[in-house]
């Protein structure tokens, strides 16, 4: 079993008025693409810089290659990180960019030309040794950004959230694109993120972080279908979260009644006691819908509905309806074979969902700090 | 165009024109004609009482007496290096005004800066007096420490006339440097050190290119300052202080020659005017850009 290319062991971070990372542990295997996944403020900022040197714990370790960095300066570090804004050196050209490491190494000046060459050609921007940085555009600069670390062959490269000053169609594109130069290379990714698609679209592993902790570890797959806290299925994906109190608990189902009076079943997670207060998450596209009652499939519920608003996006497609007794708001996933599209608001609908694909978690003293 | 739009551009033109007048009628009446005055002098020579001619003598004399370039050439170098000592001394202290002090620290030393200059210059430069003269504060506590066996005369030394001048040209450099230093992104100094940089490579390689512009603006303001000042040269260096601007009061007060003094005066502007021109071709920089930009 090789090393971990990243090990960190109960890091804590406090600063003078909240706890930035709480005891924080876990390991990053070589070659993967990890992605730190959380709203502003979870502390993936903090556990960035710790591990490129910038902020010093207030305990633990961080180990990279199995050596530890306790006392190693940003400099010395095996680490290698891509910054929000890029921070390319604008007094510098594409070239000297891309070789300023190299020559802080003592590379002679021919070999850094060579290698600075040969990785902007890998990055595929072949010819622009001599331009200058605010020549490129968004996405090339974004690779000079990449290619100035990788050509220093880091152990680990750290990405802070590298798409967020892109608009959206080159932020599609520079994903694909960043997950194939990570699988090109073979370089350790570590990418910090609020952006739940690009986690899931690029990670091998994504880690949800809240207040400090890691509320779930896992790929995306398991994140989206069985999601370990209510905080990850309500951050993670889109999700109708009904709130209320447990009825009856039926081996791992569990009863659930809103305070309007809805009442519907879903799957247990963790212990839940009839009478607890409870979250259920559905996914819009977990629920169907139909014009007539009959047409739902037996192991659902049947609930009527109203079309409150259409939200047409495409394959994302979606309808707000509110549930006729209770008025409450749900959002079901229009089919995308185009059948309902003609969906009026205010019509008449039934929709229901299999309650093994609603998952229901105990709810938390605050609410949005669920543990596992 | 129509008729209104040609009247509101015209309303326009006379605005502009109503503005710049104190500025431009400034220039004019304070600074190009005297200059042109002062050059005619400077080509004329007096034959007879009140009987003048055109005359290259003013300048030839200058090139002729050994004591004038002499000292023409030493206000040039200790200004250069009095200029040189005060970047040396403002960018530490620019640095930590614009990256290590958080806000209020920060105006609280710009303020620390700036107040030496509430006093005039003249206050400032007796205040030198006090601590340097040979029965002054720093004479007497060197002889207390046992540095010094009896009182020695820290004054009229070239280094006296250089602590002098420093002092006053700091806030000069330090402004341009504040403002040059404050637009750095501190994300591209953590890159460059995340990159391997050490301290030494990131100040040359990062921090210096980026804080050019306000390098040369501070520099041409403070050896433009040096070069002109005669008090603290003066009143530090007494009558070793031999800069050029006391050979020029010489000539227009007490030798009364002012044909030799406006040579002179032109002399010392041609010194400026190269030296600038120098420091801009050394730093591979535009004048226009350097003013705009810090």
């Amino acid at each position: 079993m090789s090393v971990p290319d990243l090990s960190v062991e109960d890091l804590d971070k406090r600063f003078a008025d909240h706890v930035a990372v709480d005891q924080l542990s876990f390991a990053v295997e070589r070659g993967s693409f990890f992605s730190i996944l959380g709203p502003s403020g979870c502390g993936k900022t903090t556990l960035l810089r710790m591990i490129a040197g910038f902020t010093v714990p207030d305990g633990g370790d961080i180990r990279i290659g199995g050596r530890s960095m306790r006392d190693v300066a940003p400099n010395r570090r095996p680490v290698n990180m891509v910054f929000q804004h890029l921070a390319l050196f604008p007094m510098m050209s594409v070239g000297e960019n891309v070789s300023f490491g190299l020559a802080r190494r003592g590379v002679k000046k021919a070999e850094r030309q060579r290698r600075a060459t040969a990785m902007l050609e890998r990055v595929g921007l072949a010819g622009a040794l001599h331009k200058r940085v605010d020549e490129l555009s968004g996405g090339q600069r974004q690779r000079v950004a990449i290619a100035r670390s990788l050509v220093l062959e880091p152990t680990l490269l750290l990405l802070d959230e590298p798409l967020g000053a892109l608009d959206l169609k080159l932020r599609e594109h520079m994903k694909i694109e960043l997950k194939q130069l990570q699988a090109a290379f073979g370089t350790t990714f570590v990418y910090i993120t609020h952006d739940q698609s690009e986690a899931l679209v690029l990670s091998d592993h994504v880690a949800v972080m809240n207040r400090g902790r890691f509320e779930q570890i896992g790929s995306p797959q398991q994140l989206y279908y069985e999601p370990a806290s209510a905080f990850v299925a309500s951050f993670v994906g889109a999700n109708n979260r009904i709130q209320g109190r447990a009825v009856s608990v039926d081996a791992d189902l569990v009863e659930l009644a809103t305070a309007q009076g809805w009442t519907i079943r879903a799957r247990r997670h963790g212990a839940v006691a009839a009478g607890d207060a409870v979250a259920a998450f559905v996914r819009p596209e977990v629920a169907s819908l139909e014009l007539e009652a009959g047409r739902l499939g037996e192991p659902m519920a049947r609930y009527a509905g109203e079309v409150q608003s259409v939200l047409f996006d495409g394959a994302n497609s979606a309808v707000l309806l509110v549930e006729q007794q209770s008025r409450f708001e749900f959002r079901v996933a229009l089919p995308q074979t185009g059948r309902l599209s003609d969906l009026k608001v205010g019509a008449r609908v039934y929709f229901g969902f299999d309650p093994q694909r609603a998952i229901c978690y105990a709810a938390a003293a605050a609410p949005g700090d669920a543990h596992v | 165009m129509s008729e209104s739009g040609a009247r509101v551009l015209w309303q326009r033109r006379l605005l502009l024109a109503v503005l710049l007048t104190p500025a431009l009628l400034w220039l004019l009446v304070l600074i190009i004609l005297p200059h042109i005055d002062l050059a005619l002098l400077s080509f004329r020579e007096r034959i007879a009482p009140r009987v003048y001619a055109p005359s290259l003598t003013q300048y030839r004399t200058f090139f002729a007496e050994p004591l004038y370039w002499r000292v023409f050439v030493r206000t040039a170098v200790l200004s250069a290096l009095a200029t040189a000592l005060t970047l040396l001394v403002a960018f530490p202290v620019a640095w930590i005004i614009a990256k290590v002090a958080r806000d209020r620290a920060s105006s609280l030393l710009f303020v620390v800066c700036l107040i030496p200059f509430w006093v005039s210059e003249t206050v400032r430069a007796l205040g030198w007096l006090i601590l340097l003269r040979e029965s002054g504060v720093l004479p007497a506590l060197l002889v207390r420490l046992g540095i010094t066996a009896v009182p020695v005369e820290l004054l009229y030394h070239d280094a006296t006339i250089l602590v002098g001048l420093v002092y006053t040209s700091l806030l000069f450099m330090v402004v341009p440097l504040v403002s040059s230093l404050q637009s750095l992104d501190n994300s591209l100094i953590e890159a460059a050190y995340n990159l391997g940089g050490n301290g030494w490579a990131i100040l040359r390689r990062i921090i210096i290119p980026h804080a050019a512009p306000g390098i040369t603006a501070g520099c041409i303001v403070v050896f433009m300052l040096t070069l002109g000042n005669y008090l603290t040269p003066n009143l530090l260096g007494g009558k070793n202080s031999q800069w050029f601007t006391e050979l020029i009061y010489t000539q227009f007060i007490v030798r009364f020659n002012w044909e030799q003094g406006a040579a002179f005066g032109f002399l010392l502007l041609a010194l400026s005017t190269g030296m600038v021109a120098l420091g801009l071709r050394l730093s591979g920089q535009r004048f226009v850009d350097v003013m705009r930009r810090s």
